[in-house]
């Protein structure tokens, strides 16, 4: 079993305070992704797992198993850095075969992990070229491969598709996602790339500011973010945040009325999905301004505003909305998500 | 007004002739610097191999003639010459061996490590360089006669490991800053230990540049004449023994001493050449 427990980890810098208390864990073959912006400590508790970094506090566990202050040859793991790092003055193969060496693995058994590990990830034409021959995709994958060819218990990845060109990374995601769906290792991913995190994660840990802000299934971190800014960070336009007055536990929209979490005050924020909305007539609608219209081909965005405050909406393409338009929105209220004005957490989902 | 000029100049022939004239700069560019180097080698060969005559020929051909490699021969067969010669590599060699061994781990350690007081050091290891030999050479010549040290060759090559190591220290420092830390990471990662990965990914990246800063303390030990010539008298090397020898000597021997300082640093330099362009490129990206 290797399941990671990452039991209440602090790092300081100084006076500063990358890790703020994080605890996670994570199941035995589950992909989890640490997301958030750069400084948010994702890398920072990588490392600190991986062993190349020391926390100030806290422990973390591998199955039953303390590792830290174990070296990072120790803790069976293995890791895909953000460079590739895989070694120029090797080939391909040795690059490949460079832990079951250190294992001191016989031979044959290296050449047939090798071979499975280049087959996978289809370097076998390359493997006995040196990587300053190769392109930065098959760099990238030959690093993949060197991390899988020594079976690790826990897979560690430090953004390893930011080098790579948007069609690449698109292709390798796909091919990740493949490759580590048959091998079952549990995986620990770090991006910024909140579309990276989404496709290949089982789930994501939202980071920021050294604190996991909310863990969970990707979709339900998109449908209801626990935190404002996780609500702002995920979803491409991301979240919408509308305050408005509260009347008798309840807000006005257009003609609707919806109700809100109990023991609010008499505002509270609405937390809005672009694509969460269709065309209404107006009285029944919710008013929106819109300033400017970008039709996309796949959809119509919307950018204006509601009550005064900045909105993105998602329309279909088939509609057909002008800037400087005034219209109806209808809200989908099950995608609604209620977030405290003061905090910025979200109020468990009501009920409609 | 432009595209009228550029047609006019931009003929088929255009492309060809810029290609020969700057094929033409590089290869002038190379016989340059070939002749920087080999001309004044070949004129010190010249006055060492022509014999007394060869010298005080005039008009001066510059061509080799009447070439031999007698008075060479008898230069190498005045006394005190093989022997000289013989510590002169002995002290290049200890200075070469001290500076990288205790040098490079310096620069290792400056180049990854963060300590207290780090640029202070820095600028220590530089200041040693600051301080003339000159007003150490009395202090020096005393502690050598107690310690035993004096008119060794031993004595000599600590003198010049002293000299040399600075600059070993700051120079592998750079390369070991060359090599991406993530490398070594890699390493630690897939099995390494600290040592290991040293080893094994550290230092054949390295090794260029190691081999450079290996020349470099070669070249420092073998031109010093000053700690040379004050810390030695019988055992003089090879620059020490010139200087005192040949400003009595006939010119053709001081043509010889001339070519025999200069012949090891290049036979030396051409041994290591392949390890002083970086073979893999360390780039990883």
């Amino acid at each position: 079993m290797a399941d990671i427990v990452i039991d209440r980890i602090r790092k300081s810098f100084g006076a500063f305070q990358a890790l703020k208390e994080v605890s996670l864990t994570i199941n035995d073959g589950e992909f989890v992704s640490l997301l958030g912006p750069s400084g948010c400590g994702k890398t920072t508790l990588l490392r600190i797992i991986a062993g190349l970094e020391t926390s100030t506090s806290g422990d973390v566990r591998i199955g039953d198993r303390s590792i830290i202050g174990l070296a990072p040859k120790d803790r069976g793991l293995a890791m895909v850095f953000q460079n590739y790092a895989v070694f120029p003055h090797m080939t391909v193969y040795e690059n490949v075969a460079f832990g079951l060496r250190m294992q001191k693995a016989d031979d044959a058994r290296v050449k047939a992990q090798v071979e499975k590990a280049a087959g996978l990830l289809h370097i076998e034409p390359y493997l006995d070229r040196y990587p300053n021959k190769l392109s930065g995709g098959q760099r990238q994958r030959v690093a993949v491969a060197r991390a899988l060819a020594v079976e690790p218990k826990v897979l560690l990845m430090d953004e390893p598709l930011s080098n790579l060109d948007a069609l690449l990374r698109l292709e390798m995601r796909t091919e990740l996602k493949t490759v580590l769906q048959s091998a079952g290792t549990t995986t620990i991913y770090v991006t910024h790339d909140q579309t990276e995190a989404m496709g290949l994660s089982d789930r994501i840990a939202v980071m920021h500011n050294g604190v996991v802000e909310q863990v969970g299934h990707p979709v339900e971190i998109y449908n209801h973010p626990a935190t404002r800014f996780v609500g702002g960070f995920i979803g491409n336009p991301p979240m919408n945040f509308i305050k408005v007055p509260v009347s008798n536990g309840q807000v006005a929209a257009g003609a609707e009325q919806l109700a809100v979490p109990d023991d609010v005050g008499n505002e509270i924020v609405l937390g809005l999905r672009g694509e969460a909305v269709e065309l209404a007539p107006l009285p029944q609608g919710i008013e929106m301004k819109v300033r400017v219209a970008e039709p996309m081909g796949s959809h119509l965005l919307l950018t204006g505003s509601i009550h005064d405050q900045p909105v993105r909406v998602i329309l279909p393409a088939s509609e057909t909305v002008k800037s400087g338009d005034t219209i109806g929105l209808k809200l989908d209220r099950r995608r609604i998500t209620w977030l405290s004005p003061e905090s910025g957490k979200s109020f468990p989902a009501v009920s409609a | 007004m432009s595209t009228e000029t550029m047609s006019a100049t931009e003929t088929a022939s255009r492309p060809a002739s810029f290609a020969s004239s700057r094929r033409w700069l590089l290869w002038s560019g190379i016989a340059a610097l070939c002749a920087w180097v080999l001309v004044p080698i070949y004129l010190v060969a010249l006055g060492a191999l022509g014999g007394r005559q060869g010298v005080y020929i005039w008009p001066k051909t510059g061509l080799p003639t009447g070439i031999s490699l007698e008075p060479f021969i008898l230069f190498l067969k005045t006394e005190g010459v093989v022997q000289s010669f013989l510590n002169s590599l002995g002290a290049a060699g200890i200075t070469v061996a001290l500076s990288i061994l205790l040098g490079a781990p310096a620069g290792y350690a400056l180049a990854r490590y963060d300590f207290r007081g780090k640029d202070s050091y820095r600028l220590l290891v530089l200041l040693t360089r600051a301080f003339p030999l000159a007003i150490l050479a009395l202090p020096l010549t005393v502690s050598f006669i107690r310690l035993g040290l004096y008119d060794t060759i031993i004595g000599v090559g600590l003198i010049h490991t002293v000299l040399a190591l600075p600059f070993a220290a700051l120079v592998t420092q750079g390369i070991f800053l060359g090599v991406p830390k993530e490398l070594e990471e890699a390493a630690w990662v897939f099995g390494c230990t600290r040592v290991q990965a040293f080893f094994k990914v550290v230092a054949p990246l390295a090794l260029p540049g190691i081999v450079a800063t290996a020349v470099f303390a070669f070249v420092i030990s073998w031109n010093e004449v000053f700690a040379a010539s004050v810390l030695t008298v019988r055992n003089r090397t090879l620059t020490a023994y010139l200087l005192t020898v040949l400003s009595e000597s006939p010119m053709h021997y001081r043509f010889a001493g001339g070519l025999m300082l200069i012949l090891p640093s290049v036979v030396f330099i051409f041994a290591v050449r392949r390890y002083l362009f970086a073979i893999w490129g360390i780039s990883s990206k």
